[in-house]
Order: structure tokens, then sequence, then C-alpha cells
């Protein structure tokens, strides 16, 4: 039983994967939608000095509005192509929501990874002063992002304005998660020891621990509509 | 329309008592309002502003309560109760944050500087403004109450964390420290009568005007049924 639950999750997250890897829509789309934000950071920062402190924020903001454009496709592109009464017949409604909540920590995983790297790179004044803090802080904050990103992307799939609506139903939800990543990002950039930042990564864990498991209960109710 | 006549004389002596009763050093009669320090003529806010803080909170609330309800039986009444209380508190929200700011530009010199509980009410009026925004955007009935009722939750369950990540982002200045000292509430018994019947007031008009909306909306239904 559980085995061939794990096997029809892996089986949909396969699907995902290959039809992503097929059109590359997402990840084109969303390597331009980083570098065009970052340049449009760059030109407005110019010669001026910033803190750290607010690249920090910047950071996520980045992060929050290229998931916000990447993220929405998993349900989205299922409702566009018909398949949605295929996935019905084929896969129960736990095993898609969690093949996409993979799909979709893996898709913002790999560009997390993508924007971090090119941040620390091309942003002059954004040094990381404890690396410890600050890739625990990315990776938990990549798995919370696609936790809370995925349900919403099954909501306003099922609405007539996706792509307007899709940052609007996410903001409150995700605001928590952002201000605690940005305060542990910034610990990060003062230098401060691991010990400091428990308290947020706690934050992060839980949210992301009952945010899954309340979508897991609520996936149901909507992907059935 | 007795209620209706009992809620307007209640309402009417809580705002002329809340304004008209002067604040003294040391009260003796009746009518006198013991000054809190810091606060003076400011603290008359905590009549109208906590219970329209508390209206909101309650209305959001009642509203996931009914949307609990409808995913578990799917009753329509439960949808109409569920955004009404809704349509309810975004309104109760809008002039807490109102009443607030203006109070906060008196005490603490500008209207708005992200205080905990200012974000948190800015928080609540997001998630009621989203709510109303998946609503208009679906179209059958069914399918709108069950996305905004998932999404109810969802956020219900969401605006619970930021009980425990305010505190670690700013400190606060929300002046309940100034009320309640050490366990003790510096309100004489004038004042706290004034403020619970104040609570009592506004809880009451909140659920007159949320019978009127499940109303209007129940007649509504039923009229577009039978025009189908």
């Amino acid at each position: 039983m559980i085995r061939s639950t794990i096997a029809s999750i892996l089986v949909i997250f396969k699907k995902d994967l290959h039809s992503e890897l097929r059109t590359r829509y997402a990840l084109n789309a969303l390597l331009m939608f980083v570098i065009t934000t970052l340049s449009i950071i760059l030109f407005s920062i110019g010669n001026e000095s910033v803190s750290p402190e607010l690249l920090a924020g910047i950071l996520w903001v980045i992060v929050f509005f290229s998931s916000m454009s990447g993220l929405s496709r998993t349900f989205i592109s299922e409702e566009e192509k018909g398949t949605v009464l295929t996935l019905h017949l084929l896969a129960r409604p736990l095993t898609i929501y969690y093949g996409k909540l993979i799909f979709n920590t893996i898709l913002l995983f790999s560009f997390n990874i993508f924007t971090v790297a090119l941040f620390l790179i091309v942003v002059p004044g954004f040094t990381v002063a404890n690396y410890g803090i600050f890739t625990i802080t990315i990776i938990l904050g990549t798995l919370g992002l696609a936790s809370a990103s995925t349900i919403i992307a099954a909501i306003i799939a099922k609405a007539n304005t996706k792509g307007t609506l899709y940052p609007v139903l996410s903001f409150p939800i995700l605001l928590p998660l952002l201000l605690t990543l940005i305060n542990a990002t910034k610990l990060s950039v003062d230098g401060a020891v691991l010990a400091d930042a428990i308290g947020e990564f706690r934050i992060m864990i839980s949210y992301m621990v009952v945010l899954t498991v309340i979508s897991s209960f609520l996936f149901e109710y909507i992907w059935k509509e | 329309m007795l209620f209706k006549l009992i809620l307007f004389l209640w309402l009417s002596l809580v705002i002329v008592a809340g304004i008209s009763f002067p604040i003294t050093m040391n009260p003796i009669h009746w009518n006198e309002l013991p000054m809190i320090p810091g606060l003076e003529d400011k603290a008359r806010i905590i009549f109208f502003h906590a219970p329209l803080a508390w209206v909101t909170t309650l209305a959001f609330l009642v509203s996931l309560f009914h949307a609990v309800r409808y995913l578990g039986k799917k009753n329509f009444n439960d949808d109409i109760r569920s955004s009404a209380s809704a349509g309810l508190g975004i309104m109760f929200c809008i002039l807490a944050t109102v009443t607030g700011s203006f109070w906060a530009k008196f005490n603490w010199g500008s209207f708005w500087n992200w205080d905990p509980r200012e974000t948190s009410i800015f928080v609540l009026l997001l998630i009621y403004g989203a709510y109303f925004a998946l609503r208009s955007s679906v179209e059958g009935e069914e399918k709108r109450a069950t996305l905004s009722a998932v999404y109810a939750v969802i956020a219900g369950v969401t605006a619970l964390f930021f009980i425990f990540v305010m505190p670690r982002i700013v400190e606060g200045l929300h002046p309940n420290e100034a009320i309640i000292v050490r366990g003790r509430i510096s309100m004489n018994s004038t004042m706290l009568i004034i403020f619970l019947c104040s609570l009592v007031g506004y809880t009451a008009l909140y659920m007159w005007l949320l019978r009127l909306r499940v109303r209007i909306a129940q007649l509504e239904f039923q009229l577009l049924e039978k025009g189908n």
C-alpha cells in the first residue's frame, strides 16, 4: 500500500519532470526573470553603497516573485492541456499533490541555487559572514515556499484570472515565512553564530510541516471541483 | 425592531460616556475615569478601537468556522454565512486600522510604523482582500464556495504563525502594557464597565449586521434559483 503510493507519487513527479525538460517553459522563463530583475536592481544601485541587510531583503523579493511566476504552472498546465480528467482517473488526489509538491520543490531549489549564486557574484557589497546560517536558510526557505505555493497554485488553477491572482493570494500566506527568512539572512550577513538563528529555523520547519499537512487534507476538496 | 432600538440606545450611551466622562488623577465620583500615564485623553480610543479590533478577529473566526463546516457538509448556507462574515470583517478591519492609525499619529508621532499589532491587522486586511479577489474570479457557486473555504482555512492557519514570528522581528509599542500592569488592570470600575459595554455593543452590532446580510444573501440565492 505504502510502496504503491510512493511509486505513484514518483510517477507523477517523473511525468512533470519529463514534460518540463521537454518544453523548458518554466526553466527558460524563470532564468530570464531572475536575470532581468537582477539587472534592474544593479542599474538602480549604480555606484551607491547599499547595506548588506537591505540586500538580504532584496534577495528574497527576487526569490518570491520568481517563484510566483514559475510555480503556478504545475496545475495550470494540466487545466490548459485538458489532462485533469485523465489524472483524476489514474491517481488518487494525495499522490498527485505530493508528486507536484516534490516537482515544485526541486524546480524552486534549482532556481534558488542559481539566483543566490548569481546574487553573491554580481551584487557588490553582499557578503555573507556565516555560510552555515545562510545555507540552512536557503534550504528551509525553499521547502517552505514550495509547500505554501503548491496549494495556492492548485486553487488558482480553478480561477479565471490566474496570473495576477497568484501573488495576491500567496503573499499573506507567505508573509510569516518571508519575514523569518529575511531575519535569518540578516543574521547570516551580520555574522551571528548558528545558535542565534535556531528560533528562526524552528519557525521555518514548523511552517513547512504545518502547510504540507494542511494542504494534503485540503487538496482533495480543490481537486474534486 | 425592539432589538434595533435597544442597540441604538446602548451604543449611543457608550459613545457619549466614552467621549464625555472627565479624566482625573484621583477618580472620586462615579463618572470619572482614571489617568493612565502616557495616554491621558488619548486613552478614550480604547472604547472604540479595541472593540472594533475584537470584532474584526471575531468575524474572521466566524468566517473560518463556517468555511470548515461548508467543507464538511457542503451546505450552501454555510458559504453564505462565511462570506457575509468576511464582508463585515473587512469593514471592521478598515475601521480598526484607521482609528488605530489616528491614535498612533498622536501618541507615537506617525500614522504607521509597523508595530506588531499594525502588521498583524495589515495582514488580516490582506487576507480579507485576497479572499474576495478569489471569490470574484471564480465562476460557479459551488466551486467558489469550496475554493474560498479552502483559502480561508489556509490563511487562518498561517495567521497563527504571526504570534510566534512577530515578537522576534520588532519590539512592541502597543499599550497593553500601560493598561495591564503586571496582571492588574489600571482601569477603574467606571472605565471597565464602559469598555465592556462597548465590547458587548459592538459585538451585538456585528451579529445584527451579519443576520441582515445572511438574510439578504439567502433571498438573493432563492431569487436566482427561481429565475433558473
